[in-house]
């Protein structure tokens, strides 16, 4: 289709100023924390607008370790993580291959319970979980976090797989029945071979999730130090507006907690938009 | 060759493979969700406190002093209405209008949409620390470039009146998930619809209201109600950005901040699970008054 004048003149003077000043407000909020991050507990605080800080401090980013159990906190964040993406790619990926192509007794009622758990708000389970979690003597510890993750406790994730392995071709999986391979057999040599989109966006989901995840820690592991997350340890180091001078400090861990979402989001940014796309789309 | 009788052991197994298939989930949502709900319903009538004690029946008391005493019921509440009737339609504006102009076949879409999306992609505490930084009224960012504009600085965290612009303003900032949901809605609108109103002369505006707003309209009405769900139970963002007591005046307190409060502060895990309920009610209430009047404003095809 051919562009008329009109809107050329309007795209040049209107939209593309209009998106470039966007994206540098959208962008500030990063330039900033970096630029926060190279400072020194005297610049810190100088009442100036200035993006490259002087002097510029790089060595804020090995000082913090010796603040901060930074390594701790990610190796307890990696816990999360690990166990999140087991859940998410392994057993809601069979869950939802039962979903989408075993026949069984009341499938399609379980798919209704399956769908209204997900429209059930977080908020009506916090409290009975942790009298249940206390009353197992498990409040403190990392059970109550991971027991979830790797029960595949989430309906959105199987319902993403369910949603997605109804579009392979069932040809391909009859021929391996005939074949007599087990529908694990199946699951495990047709369908996860054909699926790497919604396993991708399901891996990366469940990366972020417990990566960012800050109630559920704070709830279960709040007074024991050594087992906080770096979301719990970010929130620690934030001090009152008077103790503002650690702001450097602050925006060093911020940028650690940063750089493994920027990189997960640039290797499966194809993924991720499909996947969150797919979830209104379909929702 | 199979015989009839293997066949069926071959059937019959089939069945109970299915089984095991979502067994884990089975066990899951009995334990996270079922469990979890109904014990709910139950401690809200109870005075439960700790384990080591055992609780007493109070019926409706609790949701009595909800309803009647508590004074930070009525505040909290306030102040995620508040949160909500301002923060989630800022967000869907800003969302939609950025989604429409990436729709225009513009140059650099991906790296537009990128840069729109990644904030989407800061944890969410980072964001609250980085904005904690930014809204500092002395040496925060913000004010500075106010005074460079030769305007007066606003104490954003520390006066009442600001926490909640504060508290919009950081969550507008992630509006990118709602902007791409929006721009595959924009993406999916069939090229004919626009080429027949040019026909008609219909200008950019008539297109964008007569065709594109009731095309996504879906689309809107879900991030809408996405929106308001998140919304009603925001959490971490205010308790990084102002603490658990949500600032001066509890200008900044959140609903779930206040059963956060009383069930891990005040160990009052009844009231707690009490007040969980009426947030649970008032959700569902939205939801189902919003489903229900869907069909006079949410275009879902001619069929």
């Amino acid at each position: 289709m051919v562009e008329g004048l009109y809107a050329r003149i309007a795209k040049w003077t209107f939209v593309y100023p209009l998106l470039l000043v966007s994206s540098v407000v959208m962008l500030f909020p990063l330039a900033w924390t970096f630029s926060t991050s190279l400072k020194t507990a005297a610049t810190v605080t100088l009442r100036e607008v200035k993006l490259i800080p002087d002097p510029v401090q790089w060595s804020n980013y090995i000082t913090i370790f010796e603040e901060s159990p930074l390594i701790l906190y990610t190796q307890n964040t990696m816990y999360m993580v690990v166990t999140s993406v087991i859940g998410g790619v392994v057993i809601c990926a069979l869950a939802g291959y039962a979903f989408a192509r075993i026949a069984f007794p009341a499938r399609e009622v379980l798919f209704y319970v399956l769908l209204s758990t997900m429209m059930l708000p977080h908020v009506v389970q916090i409290i009975p979980l942790f009298v249940i979690f206390d009353r197992m003597g498990l409040v403190g510890t990392f059970w109550p976090l991971i027991i979830p993750r790797l029960l595949g406790h989430n309906a959105f994730y199987i319902f993403l797989m369910r949603q997605f392995f109804r579009g392979i071709p069932l040809e391909l999986s009859d021929a391996a029945r005939m074949d007599g391979c087990t529908e694990l057999g199946i699951w495990a040599r047709i369908i996860i071979p054909n699926s790497k989109p919604v396993l991708a966006a399901v891996g990366i989901f469940s990366i972020q999730f417990a990566w960012n995840d800050f109630l559920s820690p704070l709830i279960y592991l709040g007074p024991k130090k050594e087992l906080w997350t770096l979301a719990l340890g970010l929130n620690a180091q934030k001090g009152f507006e008077g103790e503002i001078t650690s702001l450097h400090k602050m925006m060093v861990i911020s940028v650690y907690m940063i750089i493994p979402m920027l990189l997960v989001f640039a290797f499966g940014q194809k993924y991720m938009i499909e996947g969150v796309t797919f979830s209104g789309m379909k929702g | 060759m199979l015989t009839g009788m293997q066949r069926y052991l071959h059937r019959h197994r089939a069945k109970w493979v299915g089984f095991a298939f979502i067994l884990p989930w089975i066990l899951s949502a009995l334990w996270f969700d079922l469990i979890p709900f109904v014990t709910n319903l139950y401690l809200s009538f109870t005075d439960y406190s700790v384990s080591t004690s055992a609780p007493d029946w109070l019926g409706f008391e609790n949701y009595r002093e909800i309803l009647e005493i508590d004074p930070l019921f009525t505040k909290s509440l306030g102040n995620t209405v508040y949160y909500l009737v301002l923060g989630v339609p800022i967000r869907l504006v800003v969302a939609f209008a950025i989604a429409v102009l990436l729709n225009l076949r513009i140059h650099a879409l991906g790296t537009f949409r990128t840069i729109f999306y990644i904030p989407s992609v800061v944890p969410l505490v980072a964001v609250s620390i980085i904005f904690f930084g930014m809204f500092n009224a002395r040496y925060g960012i913000f004010n500075q470039l106010l005074i460079l504009l030769d305007l007066p600085p606003v104490r954003w965290l520390t006066r009442p009146e600001w926490i909640k612009p504060a508290m919009i303003i950081m969550s507008t900032w992630g509006f990118g998930a709602q902007m791409v949901i929006f721009l595959a809605g924009l993406q999916g609108i069939p090229s004919e619809l626009y080429e027949a109103a040019e026909m008609d002369g219909g200008s950019y505006w008539h297109q964008l209201f007569r065709i594109t707003i009731p095309m996504v309209s879906p689309v809107i009405f879900f991030n809408l109600i996405i929106g308001i769900i998140g919304g009603f139970q925001v959490f971490a963002s205010a308790y990084v950005l102002l603490g658990p007591g949500g600032g001066p005046l509890n200008a900044g307190l959140f609903y779930v901040l206040h059963i956060y409060n009383n069930a891990f502060s005040y160990f009052r895990l009844g009231y707690a699970a009490a007040l969980s309920v009426v947030l649970f009610l008032i959700i569902l209430f939205f939801t189902v008054i919003m489903v229900r009047t869907s069909d006079r404003w949410v275009y879902y095809g001619d069929t």
